[in-house]
């Protein structure tokens, strides 16, 4: 049961996969102006350019460059880059990781501000508190993370600069890593100089994308937890004595939180889309700071290999979500 | 989540705020030529950098300052808000129009229909979106209709997905039952029984969408991929204003707040209008 609807949902990631490589490759083709002429010196002949074209296989009809592309793709091969004339792989492997890392310190704090605030809002329920926690959170959630990051800057860089607001690492630093996952490697080899370093410059854009996501946590949270606080269960938890905090941490929060994670999922992944913009307001370089590069120099195989990359991510986190939901709940488990 | 925050019947105070800032800048934006106190393009390097009012230094005319190129701030703002404007009424409605009938459709009727549009939307929804606006932007061409464009090509997806799954539940009531025994075609049913059902979830997220919408342009302004530079827009005041954020913080802080303040009043407003328009909540 649990392999059948693992391998349903392979299948529906590859179509998904396969239709968002249509999409952008037919897109980015669509596109006025010629690439090719951006990266030519002026004065080049027609012959070059005729010999570049080639080169980068945009000689041939718009279905046999999908293909090439893709069987390309299949093999690992993304192309080259035009405007940085490096292998798109490589480039998108060197970014990726500083992406992930600001990606997951974002989610850990979302997690972990929800969390809080959905179960102090349960445990303090019909109160002044309750009240405060939905105000915020109402806030929150409709403000989105490119204006919560302007708000940040302003507070944290400029008003109270604590915090640095451009860039990933101090660029005086000497850095030692074999890795591109900066902030992990520095904590594992105890370098923790760097560590607070790369956390100086990471807390912001973390906190603005972490935001948003913190506040549909603590609703979801603190409404599933409050239908199941009123359960037998949970009331008997309460006869036997224990306090209200343990009765939420140690029985409600267990069942509560299942329906928060299949949203956490989803939410997750408009986490990551909205790095491509908060990367480039803090100038993290990151994924999504290439990708609007790319774009602006209209380096064709590049933005496909990143948009690409995105799209992986997107359906690999969908389905980690749908099977962890599966495993965690026993109606579907037992089939 | 779905449960009325404010009063039931009458306006919230929260709505008339919302309401309040909407029309009054709505308003501002629409006689702009009349009420801006400067000329929004004006430049004059003998002004530059002028702080808001109550600073020291600050110029009697140019209430909220001036940029690093002598330009006046309000005007700025209030011209930029026609733009914000047309690209939240435009966008929000073509991607409303796309979205609610497709989902409507793959709803209400289901099987390859539903099946189709799913997939479709299971592809959308694997863009990054904000990459995928700048995108379309960049193969559009800058201008205020590949902004409205690219929008309503990216957003149509938060309509459908919504609808789908309204329209998927309306239909499975026994009043859509009753009319089909009731002689009633299949699209006839679909418009005149299952679309009233669902038009308060569509203006709820009209609402939304149109604040995203701001937001997205903005978003354009700043990567400098809006409209064309000339015209004032709130992104591109902020880009502005990221830049000269140490010698001018003004600059950032004003379209800061005017964005801030209308993406929460069209959201207020959007929760507002669902409760009131809901039947069963009302």
């Amino acid at each position: 049961m649990l392999l059948q609807r693992f391998l349903i949902r392979l299948l529906t990631m590859l179509i998904t996969l396969f239709g968002v490589a249509v999409v952008v490759f037919v897109v980015i083709r669509v596109a006025p102006g010629d690439p090719i002429a951006m990266m030519l010196p002026p004065g080049a002949t027609d012959a070059d350019i005729a010999r570049l074209r080639a080169l980068y296989g945009l000689d041939k009809t718009i279905v046999q460059q999908f293909f090439i592309w893709l069987s390309g793709v299949v093999r690992g091969d993304f192309g080259t880059s035009i405007s940085l004339r490096q292998d798109v792989l490589g480039l998108v492997f060197n970014r990726l990781p500083a992406t992930l890392e600001l990606a997951i310190v974002a989610l850990l704090m979302a997690v972990a501000l929800g969390g809080t605030t959905a179960i102090i809002g349960a445990r303090e329920r019909g109160t002044a508190v309750e009240a405060g926690i939905d105000i915020a959170s109402g806030a929150a959630l409709s403000i989105p993370d490119f204006l919560w990051g302007l708000v940040l800057i302003l507070l944290f860089g400029v008003l109270v600069p604590i915090f640095d607001i451009s860039g990933r690492v101090s660029p005086q630093l000497d850095l030692p890593f074999v890795t591109q996952f900066y902030l992990f490697e520095s904590i594992l080899r105890l370098r923790l100089d760097l560590t607070w370093d790369l956390l100086k410059h990471m807390l912001m854009p973390a906190v603005a994308l972490a935001l948003p996501l913190a506040a549909i946590i603590s609703q979801l949270l603190k409404q599933s937890l409050k239908e199941v606080l009123d359960l037998d269960y949970v009331v008997l938890a309460r006869v036997k004595g224990f306090s209200e905090t343990q009765v939420i941490l140690r029985e409600a929060l267990k069942n509560a939180a299942l329906p928060t994670l299949t949203l956490v999922g989803v939410q997750f992944t408009f986490l990551i889309g909205g790095t491509v913009i908060v990367e480039r307001l803090f100038s993290y370089e990151g994924l999504g700071n290439m990708a609007i590069d790319a774009v602006i120099n209209r380096d064709l195989p590049l933005i496909q290999g990143i948009v690409l990359v995105f799209a992986l991510l997107f359906v690999l986190i969908n389905l980690a979500v749908d099977m962890m939901y599966a495993l965690l709940n026993p109606r579907l488990r037992r089939g | 989540m779905d449960k009325p925050s404010t009063s039931r019947r009458g306006l919230s105070p929260r709505l008339w705020l919302a309401g309040g800032w909407l029309l009054l800048a709505l308003l501002a934006a629409i006689f702009a030529p009349l009420i801006a106190p400067q000329d929004p393009l004006a430049q004059d390097l003998m002004l530059e950098r002028l702080p808001p009012f109550w600073l020291d230094g600050a110029e009697p005319g140019y209430w909220l300052g001036t940029d690093s190129l002598g330009r006046d701030l309000l005007s700025r703002l209030i011209f930029g808000g026609r733009i914000a404007f047309i690209v939240a009424f435009s966008a929000a409605i073509a991607a409303c129009l796309v979205g609610s009938t497709l989902g409507l459709i793959a709803g209400y009727f289901g099987g390859w229909a539903d099946r189709i549009i799913s997939r479709i939307v299971d592809v959308w929804m694997a863009f990054p979106p904000v990459l995928f606006a700048i995108l379309l932007v960049a193969v559009l061409g800058t201008g205020l209709s590949s902004v409205i464009l690219a929008i309503a090509i990216i957003d149509w997806t938060r309509f459908c997905r919504v609808i789908r799954a309204e329209a998927m539940g309306q239909s499975r009531m026994d009043y859509v039952e009753n009319a089909r025994i009731a002689g009633y075609g299949r699209i006839g049913i679909m418009l005149r029984e299952v679309l009233p059902n669902v038009v308060p979830s569509i203006v709820a997220l009209l609402s939304l969408e149109m604040g995203i919408a701001v937001i997205v342009e903005a978003i354009l302004s700043f990567v400098n991929l809006s409209i064309s530079t000339d015209d004032p827009t709130w992104g591109g005041i902020i880009a502005e204003g990221r830049l000269s954020i140490h010698q001018a913080w003004w600059v950032l802080v004003f379209p800061l707040i005017t964005l801030i303040l209308t993406v929460l009043s069209f959201s207020q407003f959007g929760e507002a209008l669902k409760t009131r328009f809901d039947p069963v909540l009302r």
